[in-house]
């Protein structure tokens, strides 16, 4: 997932499970039922789950652009110079 | 959220605060409820009225109780609680409450009863004061809810008298 679709899919399912709760507990109240309440929640926790954790296409539409590989080797990663000072302090 | 495991543990986590929420509403949604329950009890009998070896009274009553406790039951209502009382003075207490008989409610359909029977509990004194004693009879119960705040009340009727002598 890029970062648009990282946020994309925290907010869907901030949004989603929000609407679930306010659904069943509307309708479990109104038909007096705690059972169709929880059933009703529980549901919409599994289609969240569908919608937000796999790694779905339209999570990936703003991809990182990362360096080409040969572009890399163009550019050698600097070495690391040790110092003679620290060699003479091990003796 | 850049992984299954974080975007998982999010969701779990806000949809388990989400249904604590959603409890704490139904509880609440208790208080709007309009609740008239009524009762009657009757003392049929006094089966016996005797003084026991270690000297306390003890008398053994069968009693009628008509009750209907179906307005007490709402959408977040498990179960009730109710149980008969006899409530008195003493000269060493200033109230005494014997139990005298209880039930567990499952359903609505059950909280409209009549029912005739002897004390379920024995109705024993702590010492020898029944003699001629007026006392109450009152009906507790205890609401008990699926989820958050469980409520209690009570009827209280009154003008119970003991005989004055042992029989």
């Amino acid at each position: 997932m890029d970062w648009q679709g990282q946020k994309l899919a925290e907010q869907l399912m901030q949004i989603l499970l929000l609407i679930a709760a306010v659904v069943a507990f509307v309708v479990g109240y109104t038909t007096a039922s705690f059972r169709t309440m929880m059933l009703i929640y529980a549901g919409g926790v599994g289609v969240t789950t569908l919608i937000t954790i796999p790694n779905w296409p339209f999570f990936n539409r703003h991809p990182l652009k990362w360096l080409d590989p040969s572009e890399a080797e163009k550019h050698p990663k600097p070495e690391v110079v040790v110092s003679s000072k620290k060699k003479s302090s091990k003796k | 959220m850049h992984s299954f495991g974080y975007r998982a543990n999010a969701l779990l986590t806000f949809a388990v605060t989400i249904l604590a929420f959603i409890c704490a509403i139904a509880s609440f949604s208790d208080n709007f409820s309009n609740q008239t329950p009524s009762a009657q009890i009757q003392i049929l009998n006094i089966n016996w009225f005797q003084k026991q070896p270690h000297g306390n009274d003890e008398v053994s009553l069968t009693l009628n109780i008509t009750a209907d406790l179906q307005s007490l039951f709402t959408w977040n209502t498990k179960q009730v609680f109710a149980f008969v009382a006899a409530e008195y003075k003493t000269s060493q207490n200033s109230l005494n409450q014997v139990s005298l008989w209880d039930a567990i409610i499952g359903e609505k359909e059950h909280a409209k009863f009549w029912i005739q029977i002897s004390n379920k509990y024995r109705f024993i004194d702590q010492g020898h004061n029944l003699r001629g004693k007026d006392f109450n009879l009152t009906l507790h119960w205890h609401v008990m809810p699926k989820t958050g705040k469980m409520f209690a009340d009570k009827i209280v009727m009154s003008g119970y008298r003991l005989p004055d002598a042992y029989r």
